[in-house]
């Protein structure tokens, strides 16, 4: 019997041994051959936070914090919590009426469809309400609570298009900077030197895994933390920036459009860089970010632009000094080459023959200082009917060479991004327009005045008054003099060259500042001298059209001082003002003697007072801004209408649908960010303004005036 | 003969001792790994009777005093007593009915007092490898006659069908496992190879399209013919088989298979198999809301997805001890009991698989040597049985933490947590190795 069948026993293991060898098949191939199931398992079980380090500071040339950082407060409400808790108390520490609590509660749930998330109930707290709310906030427990949010803060309310603003990155910022490690819902520098410094700034994340169980429960640190990675901070940036400077230049500039740019002629800083209009930069911090963004997006005057370096505008009689400059090169004038002027330039013809201030007799050093049109008009025919060209093209093309050499039409690579070229015509541009062979001198010959097809950026003349200063070489103006930790992305490296494009000898350059003296001592510029420093400088009064309309004159001046050893290279517009002399020298001689002797003289306050209170915004612009500001007072109307209605219904209906949908315009009247007084300076948006029952303009906060 | 053996120890297997004491002990740290969470007291809690590790080390202490009853007891008595066990363990089943108390949706749990659940099913293998081996065994049963076979074959199935009328169908399926022990003992190859044939023909049918299932038969068919056609042409009757054949099969395709999967099996059986296959069920009712795919992740395939995920996210080396993210956070749902291999694999990987597959598989060869060298066939037979219920267990188990069977709720032998079956299993064995002890008898 025992042995019968016993060869089954043999058919018994194997059939165990097949199913076993299966079974450990299917385990090699899930635990060895297939790797995706250790990718499924971190998935599932590990979750990662990126830790955000602070951002880098930005720092003045005497180590004065431009931009800090600070942290605002959040309340934050779960409504489902907030069934009984003491109302009336709560309300009393806010400074709310119960009305408005229910108003914000119900609008939340209204907003989350859902009473269970927790929300916003009030954004970057006062201090005193944060300090109150500390103290007392165990008595709502759970419903709610204080979150903190890192937030940019800038002590000295200024420098806005300079420094820039952050934002929350979009699609298209993630697709250019894809190995960047930037996520949806980072913020990144969008705008001036937060952009263009970005990658010192934002320094390295960090990233903190934590486990997680099927519950989505964080259940402590991940590997006991041994894989996280530390954030370091960004590295601080040292501008060459003067934010006094910076600060009197914005206040000279209040209710003008324009700009100055100043900088160190030795090693090509930035001193102030202003641009008017302008904006309270702590007013893109708080909680209602997004819609002051769009608010200034869509002001006519443009507070966003950063003239500086984004507006182009004919350089006016500012450009004559290089004029000077090419023609003594040339050696197509000397400095006792005397042109009269009899009243016009008659070289092409008696039609339309440029006109000069006041005719006479000149030679180059007072052909500069009283801006004489003639003269350069004939030196730049000669330079242009120079006969060792061939023909008009290669003379034109030389005369290009000189202008691109002063850092004219082309970007000269400041650290702020989408800086303009301006334009210097070029043969090409002319062929096109005349066809070949068809065109002279006469054609452009406004060119040589500064007016017409040429244009530069305020950054371009300032930098032409430091190659000017330097005597022949310039170093391209930059804000960030060296970075905290060093200057690990070669960001800093073309700042640290000296440009010495063309080899002219220093007399020419003394001939030129002698004519520049003059503009200050005798000439045009006489009513900005600065008492006790040796200024070289130049007028300039720009003509200028809108869709073919002449408009008033830009004011410009352009200077350097003092003229031995120059510290500063300053230039200014004031658009649609007048004479350059007029606006532009005062303020650019104010600027001066700030910089030089660190304060006005008393007895010139009162030119800086007068200057403050003019209001100089082009007519144009005034136009606009009625325009949408009765459009805003209609829609405001309307909806004010709405408003009441429904308020009266609520009185009725406790209806929590209607109650929400009154609250639409709910960011209205006194719900703003809260206002930051700049020292008493009335450029600040009026208080009346906010006030105003209709709320018109109260989100202005733009450094301008009432209309 | 008739004298006490001086010692227990005399004639014991060891080794299946060794392997016994092996596998409790990778149990109760695979147990452990799962249900450990960090901070708890340590010897506190195992003192207490509170977590689940330490329940199952009582249970095993438990065990062990059972196991060292039966290797103190005679040999004789099992068989003598087999018969009434095997009431027993059915007067247990049908007690199940009015006394069940609902857990987890089965019923065949009976509770004693607050903390003791008692489930007759699991004890009731013992009862059955005991009553065959018996039955088997008797002197005037001649099992090469087809009456004895079928009644050893309803000996194994009545409990399982009383374990299928408490909602336990996976239990109920271990009993097939004792198929083995008759086939050791001459049952003709050709009930194994029909029922080969006939899971085959199922998971064809589930997985093939029904019609073209039918025309792949009748092209096998029509070819058998043709091949066979000479000795069809002596042979009329083989034609008639082919035909017969043909028919049964294209029968059970078209008709067993969908009444066995709408009015036999359970819903959610159904969609267990299905899963398996990686299909939609077909055999839902008319009218019936399709399971959106994010409340099917809920079901049985998120067990077996979270359980693959657990095993193969271990790799060739695992995790470590306790390093294991997924069974440690409560991914793998019921990972104490029948999905405790995730816990081995994940943290010990592939080769700590292969190392516990290893045990297994030395643990079932060394049942089957063990069988080989009885001489009564009451000892053989019922060694036989344990083997199938052992390996039934573990393909099965293991089968479907990776995804190779379908989800029924069995544990892993030894390793799995749960009172009762160690218990069984213990017994199971430690009954086999005191009979091998006196495996000089003959007769008994």
């Amino acid at each position: 019997m025992p042995a019968f069948n016993q060869s089954r026993s043999r058919i018994i293991r194997l059939i165990f041994l097949v199913a076993f060898l299966v079974i450990v098949g299917q385990l090699f191939y899930l635990q060895v051959i297939s790797g995706k199931y250790q990718r499924l398992a971190d998935e599932n079980a590990i979750l990662k936070k990126t830790v955000y380090p602070p951002r880098g500071l930005v720092l003045d040339r005497k180590k004065n914090i431009i931009v800090n950082n600070t942290t605002a407060y959040d309340l934050m409400v779960t409504p489902s919590m907030a069934r009984g808790i003491d109302t009336a108390f709560f309300c009393q520490l806010l400074d709310i009426d119960t009305a408005e609590y229910r108003r914000r509660i119900l609008n939340i749930i209204f907003k989350n469809k859902s009473a269970v998330r927790s929300s916003l109930f009030e954004a970057s707290l006062s201090p005193e309400k944060f300090a109150r709310l500390q103290e007392n906030l165990w008595k709502f427990q759970n419903a709610f609570f204080i979150q903190d949010r890192p937030v940019r803060s800038y002590p000295f309310n200024c420098a806005a298009n300079i420094v820039g603003y952050i934002g929350e990155v979009d699609s298209s910022y993630l697709r250019r900077h894809k190995d960047d490690g930037y996520q949806i819902g980072d913020y990144a520098g969008i705008t001036g030197m937060e952009n263009s410094y970005e990658k010192a700034l934002m320094g390295q994340r960090g990233v903190q895994y934590f486990l997680k169980d099927n519950f989505n429960r964080i259940k402590g640190p991940y590997e006991g933390g041994s894989m996280d990675e530390e954030a370091i901070a960004g590295d601080n940036l040292f501008t060459s920036l003067d934010i006094e400077l910076q600060k009197e230049g914005e206040k000279l500039m209040i209710n003008k459009v324009g700009s100055i740019v100043a900088i160190d002629p030795k090693t090509g800083g930035i001193l102030a860089m202003v641009s008017s209009p302008t904006y309270d930069p702590n007013y893109l911090t708080g909680a209602d970010r997004g819609r002051h963004v769009a608010d200034l997006n869509q002001d006519p005057r443009l507070p966003f632009l950063n003239r500086a370096v984004n507006a182009n505008y004919s350089p006016g009689s500012t450009f004559k000094t290089l004029q000077a400059l090419v023609g003594l090169h040339e050696n197509m004038i000397t400095t006792s080459t005397i042109f009269s002027c009899s009243g016009a330039f008659y070289g092409c013809g008696t039609v339309k023959a440029m006109k000069c201030l006041d005719p006479g007799t000149f030679f180059l050093r007072t052909a500069i200082t009283h801006s004489c049109n003639t003269y350069f008009a004939n030196v730049m025919q000669r330079v242009i009917n120079n006969p060792k060209f061939p023909d008009i093209d290669s003379s034109l093309r030389s005369w290009n060479r000189y202008m691109y050499a002063f850092g004219l039409g082309h970007k000269l690579g400041v650290d702020i991004p989408t800086e303009q070229k301006g334009n210097i015509p070029t043969p090409e541009d002319f062929n096109k327009v005349y066809g070949k062979g068809r065109w002279g001198y006469c054609n452009f010959r406004s060119v040589s005045i500064g007016q017409g097809e040429v244009n530069a950026t305020p950054i371009q003349v300032a930098n032409e008054m430091a190659y000017l200063a330097n005597k022949g070489w310039y170093i391209i103006p930059h804000l960030v003099d060296s970075i905290d930790g060093g200057d690990k992305f070669g960001l800093l490296e073309r700042f640290k060259v000296k440009n010495v494009p063309i080899d002219i000898p220093d007399s020419i350059f003394t001939a030129v500042q002698d004519g520049m003296q003059g503009v200050m001592e005798t000439g045009t510029g006489r009513a900005a001298k600065v008492p006790g420093i040796v200024v070289c400088g130049k007028t300039g009064t720009v003509e200028n059209y809108y869709r073919g309309v002449k408009q008033k004159n830009h004011s410009f001046f352009a200077a350097f001082a003092p003229r031995d050893n120059p510290k500063i290279a300053i230039m200014c517009v004031v658009e649609n003002s007048g004479f350059g002399a007029t606006f532009a020298a005062p303020i650019v001689s104010l600027m001066i003697e700030k910089y030089l002797n660190d304060t006005i003289a008393s007895n010139r306050l009162g030119i800086e007072e007068n200057l403050v209170k003019t209001s100089l915004i082009p007519a144009l612009m005034l136009k606009k801004m009625k325009t949408r500001d009765s459009l805003r007072q209609v829609r405001m109307d309307s909806l004010e209408r709405v408003r009441i209605k429904l308020d009266d219904l609520d009185q009725q209906d406790n209806d929590p649908v209607t109650d929400t949908t009154q609250t639409n315009n709910g960011g209205g009247p006194g719900n703003g960010a809260p206002v930051k007084k700049i020292s008493g300076e009335s450029f600040m948006i009026l208080q009346a303004d906010r006030k105003s029952n209709h709320g018109i303009a109260k989100r202005n906060k733009i450094l301008s005036t009432e209309v | 003969m008739n004298q006490p053996n001086p010692t227990i120890s005399k004639g014991i297997d060891w080794s299946l001792v060794w392997i016994y004491l092996l596998l409790v002990a990778i149990g109760l740290t695979a147990i452990f790994a799962a249900t450990y969470k960090e901070g708890d007291p340590l010897l506190q809690s195992f003192l207490k009777f509170k977590t689940d590790y330490s329940k199952q080390f009582y249970f095993f202490i438990a065990s062990a005093v059972f196991a060292l009853f039966v290797l103190l007891t005679d040999s004789k008595f099992f068989s003598a007593t087999a018969n009434i066990w095997y009431t027993f363990g059915i007067l247990l089943l049908l007690l199940v009915f009015p006394f069940h108390s609902r857990v987890k949706g089965t019923e065949s749990i009976i509770k004693v007092g607050s903390t003791f659940q008692f489930q007759p099913a699991e004890f009731c293998k013992i009862c059955v490898a005991l009553a065959l081996a018996k039955y088997i065994s008797r002197p005037e049963t001649d099992f090469s006659k087809t009456r004895s076979q079928f009644i050893a074959a309803c000996i194994a199935l009545l409990p399982a069908g009383l374990t299928i009328m408490q909602s336990e169908t996976g239990l109920a399926l271990v009993y097939f496992a004792f198929s083995i022990v008759m086939y050791r003992e001459g049952l003709p190859s050709i009930f194994l190879i029909i029922g080969f044939a006939v899971a085959a023909l199922i998971v064809a049918s589930i997985i093939v399209e029904p019609n073209t299932l039918a025309v792949i038969l009748t092209g096998i068919a029509l070819l058998t013919i043709y091949i066979l056609r000479k000795p069809i042409n002596r042979k009329r009757s083989i034609l008639v088989t082919i035909v017969f054949l043909w028919f049964v099969c294209v029968g059970i395709q078209r008709f067993a298979v969908p009444f066995l999967f709408k009015k036999v099996l359970a819903k959610h059986q159904v969609e267990r198999i299905y899963d398996l296959f990686g299909k939609e069920n077909p055999y839902r009712l008319k009218g019936e809301v399709e399971a959106t795919p994010k409340k099917k992740e809920t079901g049985t395939s998120y067990n077996v997805r979270q359980s693959r995920i657990a095993i193969g996210s271990g790799g060739t080396w695992g995790k470590g001890l306790l390093k294991g993210t997924q069974t440690r956070n409560d991914f793998v749902p019921e990972q104490r009991t029948d999905f405790i291999f995730c816990t081995v694999g994940e943290g010990f990987g592939f080769a700590g698989s292969i190392v516990l597959m290893g045990i297994y598989l030395v643990l079932l060869f060394r049942i089957i040597t063990l069988a080989e060298r009885q001489r009564s066939t009451f000892s053989r037979c019922y060694a036989y049985g344990v083997a199938g219920v052992f390996f039934f267990h573990i393909a099965i188990n293991i089968g479907m933490t990776v995804g190779l069977a379908p989800v029924i709720g069995i544990p892993l032998p030894f390793v799995s947590y749960g009172g009762t079956s160690l218990l069984t299993f213990t017994l199971l064995l430690f009954i086999l190795i005191r009979l091998d002890a006196d495996r000089q008898m003959v007769l008994r």
